[in-house]
């Protein structure tokens, strides 16, 4: 979407031909219309653990994937070793030498460790699997990522999450693995789990495995890597080696925006004096999800939160609607002063999402086609569905007025569609999101609470979005606004809350309000 | 160590020792080896498309059409001996392999097609009785001395019971079906299957093959009950077996096989199938009690068992140090 | 051929408007056809077959006939799919109905031999009994979170014998003139039970289209984690879904009993509940929940029955009925499933590319795949 600078010349020229394990030249693969990869070269070489960085959506699934054999690709060349490869399946891929462990723990959680580590790898005798020569294998296999004390025959899920993320690490040196993908592997890791993992990493490095670390915590890139590649939007913007990039660079890279340009785009508007206050949360947290944190929202204003991803960015959006209960803290929302003086403030930390809609909360989430839509339903039944359900299924809104309301909806936000009958699921992307934006609408809600309302739509949708959330905040509402778009979210919010590491480490207001500032901030 | 993870087939083992101890405390005639061995005679075909079923419902599959089949397989071998006059043993040959080409393409559309198990093989109930009544309507004795020689093998045990060449066939039958989902590669996809399918795929299981390979292996042995069941009868009936897909999913839960996939063992729809044969055993031995308890009985171990199970995973999450 | 308008006019203005309502969703929806396609077709064939299939007698006040055999036969199976239908489309499903109208049958011929309660009471009894049995289903399903298929297969093996233990065993009879009645009887021409079935359908597309409890279910049914934050509540609808189911069932299981003027906690009922998912599937409901199709799942009922009646009475012996059916299943399905449709999709676009035509794509290739059953 931004023509980012040619940031290519920083990449590595001195590449050791002598040591390449993996090259992939000029990689492209397109899902319906959207591209995914664009001509993505990239190589790693033995001995070399790489980093894979960049935004959601910009790509590295994608390239694991197609890496895999899980999606095939439309165009490029891949070489293992010098051999061009075209990997089937994951388990093709494992036997070619391309082992992968994912961020979800990828294995059986009702089978026993034995079974999860030998699984389609079984070693026989007379035709039939040999448990004992299984569970010695499996034995050894665990004592290679520091589990030798581990029982193998009891049942995966007995362990925790970090346990299992080390046994798959485990099954996926199994097979002569040449090239080991880790995708997220330290999410839910702690620090010692994590400090083991590294050294198990170091040790099979020098042993010449090439490594591919998929990572949103730059502090363990620089602990640990030797490499960066950093995507976005698909597309490759640069191989850098670890030691000579700075951190603001890398950011900077991983945004699409570098620092200088910045200096001068202050953009940013301060109209729009913010006015009563009508969010509060207190000292809102919940454990293993987000770090209690103070924040408040008046009527009128768009309060910004910005952060790289697994920041905590949609954990805050989940927890001010309720849709996530947090085990701390108040949440209270405050009325209107200037039409009822009288009224008393609302405190949401225990209500149902109901009666927290019934207030005026609206929410619309980051996974639209999995908590937004109902892709099933048409337009005006998902349009009018938030309204009914405040109200209870008894009191129908009767068909004119459902029709009124949708009619006045799809004119006001300009959806493209033929009829209001139509389901949701055959609409395009940004025009899914306007639906969602008017089901909350027609609530006329005081707070609405959008989680990156513009993710994955294109670029006309993609204005006319932010142009409607201006509006609203003109005309009084607040919103609450995530979003990895730091350039957007400068140009509309008044206030913008840093994330990072599930904390709350900066609120930036007024003129520091910039994307200088936010970057700083999350990269300091 | 008693593993989380077989709590249910102990309680299943439990229920049926007490069960059976009940019985023999109570009943005179209970504690003769021919109760046992009667048990097993008794119950041989249910406790073979039990087998069956257990593969299916451990890839978190389900198969109605095993009822149908037994009937439908009866009645085949039936016109195939009666009315054509091929030698048992080819027609039993030729009934098993028809068995296996039925499930297997069922298994197809199902994973092909993607459709839910439970349609699919509700359609395959449909077409097998269909099926059978079409080759017969009535009930077919089938005479003929190779059958009549399988039904006279005896094998005699201490007391007054003995081995029938049906509960040896089953016997047999139970320990290749424990064989094939413990010790081979392709018993072991099923549980992988059943217990994480996208994992699986991702671990390189090959889905769709094994998928039908488990509706072929439950048409085998839905088929091996048929031909025992023909055996057992020495007839055959196109209503045979109405309601016996029931039964066999009943003694696969109350075996302590997670319908929901992923968990179970072969054995534990073995004693699934003897505690219903138990129960009917102690009815009948009672005399007072009327036939309707056997399934209320039935009724209530499954919601025991259904329950025990939820529990379990409920009590294996809360202790698990992260989720 | 002689057409079944009377009971068109006589439920006047809302029926009609539900006639053109239905129209217009038949101009959007080309899929919605095939129900009615296929039960066209059926008939017709069998009109061919068989002379004097579509004849219709008015004897005594009172129409005769196979066609309304077919509406007589049906009422059970319909009752039963239209429960069955509300649970499908909240991504359930409920295989207990036979053993509850087991249950209602042998509550309603017991209370009646044994006791002089009032007639009234008596079916009030039977479908509080469905009600309970619904409750027990629902609250497996939405409290103890237990699968569907497994919670209601439970009382499926237990109720029947429930209902046996009602009835002591026995294969109870009774004489009841109101029972008579409703199993037996005509008004107006029609069976007095087409006319119940009849008020219950209006009643429950009604309730279902005027409140905004059907959209609620789909809701559900479709997508429980938006649903959730909009602020439904999925358990209570739910377990009101599965007690609807049973209430059916139960108003099913007292017609059986009084059309055979006795309970058979054995018979009653068998089977049931695969005719009403079958009914439900036919008319395009997914049974991974979402949209509910209330009147096409009738419109599934009698294409069920019609062909049953059908192969009676062509003088097919009554064992092709199975293969017919199943076979009928088959083709729905394959049609139905998603490989198929990307299948088809994609055949027609090439055939377009080559052809060069601009027309409707996705649309126009399902239509075809329909038509074709």
């Amino acid at each position: 979407m931004t023509p980012h600078s040619n940031v290519k010349d920083h990449s590595r020229t001195t590449s050791d031909h002598s040591s390449a394990l993996l090259q992939i030249r000029s990689l492209s693969k397109s899902f319906t219309g959207v591209q995914a990869l664009n001509a993505v070269s990239l190589q790693v070489n033995k001995g070399e653990i790489h980093a894979l960085l960049g935004e959601n959506g910009a790509g590295k699934s994608t390239l694991i994937k197609v890496l895999t054999g899980v999606h095939p690709r439309d165009e490029g060349d891949i070489q293992l070793d010098g051999r061009a490869i075209h990997a089937r399946d994951s388990g093709h891929a494992q036997q070619l030498g391309i082992s992968t462990v994912y961020q979800e723990v990828n294995l059986i959680p009702s089978m026993s460790v034995t079974e999860n580590l030998t699984l389609q790898q079984q070693e026989k005798s007379f035709g039939l699997i040999n448990w004992k020569k299984a569970d010695t294998r499996a034995r050894a296999l665990l004592a290679r990522v520091g589990l030798e004390n581990l029982d193998p025959s009891r049942q995966l899920d007995r362990y925790s999450i970090a346990i299992q993320q080390l046994i798959a690490i485990a099954r996926a040196l199994s097979s002569e693995a040449k090239l080991l993908i880790l995708d997220e592997p330290t999410a839910s890791l702690d620090a010692s789990e994590i400090k083991q993992l590294f050294s198990l990493m170091t040790q099979l490095k020098n042993q010449g495995m090439g490594i591919i670390f998929v990572t949103h915590f730059l502090d363990q890139v620089y602990d640990i890597t030797d490499v960066i590649t950093v995507l976005r939007n698909g597309e490759c913007v640069g191989t850098f080696p670890t030691a000579s990039l700075s951190r603001s660079d890398l950011v900077s890279h991983m945004v699409g925006k570098s620092l200088d340009d910045l200096a001068t785009s202050s953009d940013h508007q301060t109209t729009g004096k913010p006015q009563n206050t009508l969010l509060t949360m207190q000292h809102v947290g919940k454990q293993r999800f987000l770090h209690p944190l103070d924040l408040t929202i008046h009527a009128g204003e768009i309060v910004g939160v910005a952060g790289l991803l697994g920041s905590g960015r949609t954990e805050l959006c989940e927890l001010a609607y309720g849709s996530t209960k947090p085990d701390q803290g108040h949440i209270t929302l405050h009325p209107d002063s200037s039409a009822t003086p009288a009224a008393e403030p609302t405190s949401l930390t225990q209500k149902s999402l109901r009666q927290a809609i019934q207030s005026g909360m609206g929410y619309c989430p980051e996974d639209r086609k999995l908590d937004g839509i109902v892709a099933e339903l048409s337009i005006r039944e998902n349009m009018i569905l938030a309204l009914q359900a405040s109200k209870g299924w008894w009191r129908s809104i009767a068909m004119s007025e459902q029709k009124k309301l949708v009619d006045d909806m799809i004119k006001r936000l300009a959806i493209k569609t033929p009829d209001m009958d139509k389901p949701v699921g055959e609409l395009s992307g940004g025009n899914q999101q306007k639906v969602i934006l008017a089901r909350w609408l027609i609530t006329h809600p005081k707070l609405l609470i959008l989680d990156e309302p513009t993710r994955g739509i294109d670029i006309g949708a993609h204005h006319e979005i932010i142009q409607i959330m201006q509006e609203l905040c003109e005309q009084g509402m607040g919103l609450l606004v995530a979003s990895s778009e730091l350039e957007e979210l400068v140009m509309f919010a008044h206030r913008v809350v840093v994330m990072k590491d599930h904390h709350k480490v900066a609120e930036l207001r007024g003129s520091d309000v910039s994307e200088q500032a936010i970057l700083h901030t999350i990269a300091s | 160590m008693i593993n989380e993870r077989n709590l249910p087939i102990f309680a299943t083992l439990t229920v049926f020792l007490l069960l059976y101890g009940f019985g023999m405390y109570e009943y005179k005639g209970f504690r003769d080896t021919l109760v046992f061995t009667n048990l097993l005679t008794d119950n041989a075909f249910l406790i073979v498309t039990a087998v069956g079923m257990t593969f299916v419902i451990l890839s978190g599959g389900i198969d109605l059409s095993v009822g149908s089949m037994i009937a439908f397989i009866g009645v085949l071998m039936a016109y195939l001996i009666t009315s054509l006059h091929i030698h048992p043993i080819l027609a039993i040959a030729i009934s098993l392999i028809v068995g296996i080409a039925f499930g297997a393409i069922m298994g197809m559309i199902i994973s092909v097609f993607e459709i839910q198990p439970f349609i699919v093989t509700l359609a395959g109930m449909f077409l097998f009785r269909g099926l059978a009544y079409l080759i017969n309507l009535d009930a077919v004795p089938i005479n003929h001395p190779f059958i009549t020689a399988l039904s006279d093998i005896y094998v005699s045990v201490p007391g007054r019971g003995g081995l029938t060449f049906i509960a040896m066939a089953m016997l047999v039958l139970l320990v290749v079906g424990i064989l094939i989902a413990r010790r081979t590669r392709f018993g072991m996809n099923v549980y992988a299957i059943g217990g994480d399918k996208q994992s699986a795929a991702l671990l390189g299981v090959p889905i769709k093959k094994t998928t039908v390979k488990i509706y072929a292996l439950s048409g085998l042995y839905s088929a091996l009950a048929g031909v025992i069941f023909a055996i057992y009868t020495s007839s055959a009936y196109p209503l045979a077996a109405v309601g016996v897909e029931l039964d066999a999913i009943a003694a696969v839960v109350i075996g302590g096989t997670l319908l929901t996939g992923g968990v179970g063992y072969v054995f534990g729809s073995f004693l699934g199938a003897m505690i219903q044969g138990v129960i009917q055993t102690l009815i009948t031995f009672d005399g007072s009690l009327n036939s309707w308890w056997t399934k209320l009985a039935i009724g209530g171990l499954l919601l025991f068992f259904i329950l025990l199970q939820k529990a379990i995973v409920f009590w294996a999450k809360k202790r698990s140090p992260a989720t | 051929m002689i057409d079944i308008r009377p009971p068109i006019k006589a439920t006047n203005m809302k029926k009609h408007h539900a006639l053109q309502h239905l129209l217009k969703r038949l101009q959007k929806q080309p899929k919605t056809l095939a129900p009615f396609v296929s039960l066209l077709l059926i008939l017709s064939v069998t009109a061919l077959i068989t002379p004097g299939f579509l004849e219709i007698k008015f004897v005594n006040g009172h129409l005769y006939g196979s066609l309304i055999d077919i509406l007589h036969r049906g009422t059970p199976t319909a009752l039963v799919a239209l429960g069955m239908a509300v649970v499908i489309g909240t991504r359930g499903i409920d295989l207990s109905v036979g053993a509850v109208i087991a249950i209602s049958g042998a509550v309603t011929a017991v209370l009646t031999v044994n006791t002089d309660w009032p007639v009234w009471i008596v079916i009030a009894c039977a479908l509080g009994s469905g009600l309970v049995c619904g409750l027990w289903n629902g609250l497996l399903v939405s409290i103890f979170n237990i699968q569907p298929i497994v919670a209601t297969l439970i009382l499926m093996v237990a109720g029947r014998g429930i209902a046996q233990m009602i009835t002591e065993g026995q294969i109870v009879t009774f004489h009841s003139t109101v029972l008579n009645a409703i199993g037996n009887e005509f008004f107006l021409a029609f069976p007095i039970r087409v006319w119940i079935v009849l008020g219950m359908i209006i009643l429950t597309i009604v309730v279902m289209r005027k409140t905004s409890l059907g959209l609620f279910i789909e809701a559900v049914g479709a997508n429980v984690r938006a649903s959730r934050l909009v602020g439904i509540e999925a358990r209570l609808l739910v377990l009101s879904a599965y007690m609807f189911s049973g209430f059916c069932a139960a108003l099913s299981g007292i017609i059986i009993a009084a059309d055979i003027r006795g309970a058979d906690a054995n018979n009653a009922g068998l089977w049931l509940e695969l005719d009403a998912i079958l009914a439900v599937v036919l008319a395009g409901a997914s049974l991974a929940g979402g949209r509910i199709y209330l009147g096409l799942t009738i419109i599934g009922v009698l294409i069920i029955q019609t062909l049953t009646t059908a192969i009676l009475t062509s003088g097919l012996p009554v064992q092709y009925n199975l293969v017919v059916k199943a076979t009928i299943i088959l083709a729905v399905l394959l049609i139905q499933s998603p490989t198929t449709r990307q299948w088809l999709a994609k055949r027609f676009q090439s055939k377009r590319g080559q052809n060069a035509k601009k027309e409707q794509n996705s649309t126009s290739s399902q239509n075809h795949g329909r038509a074709d059953q």
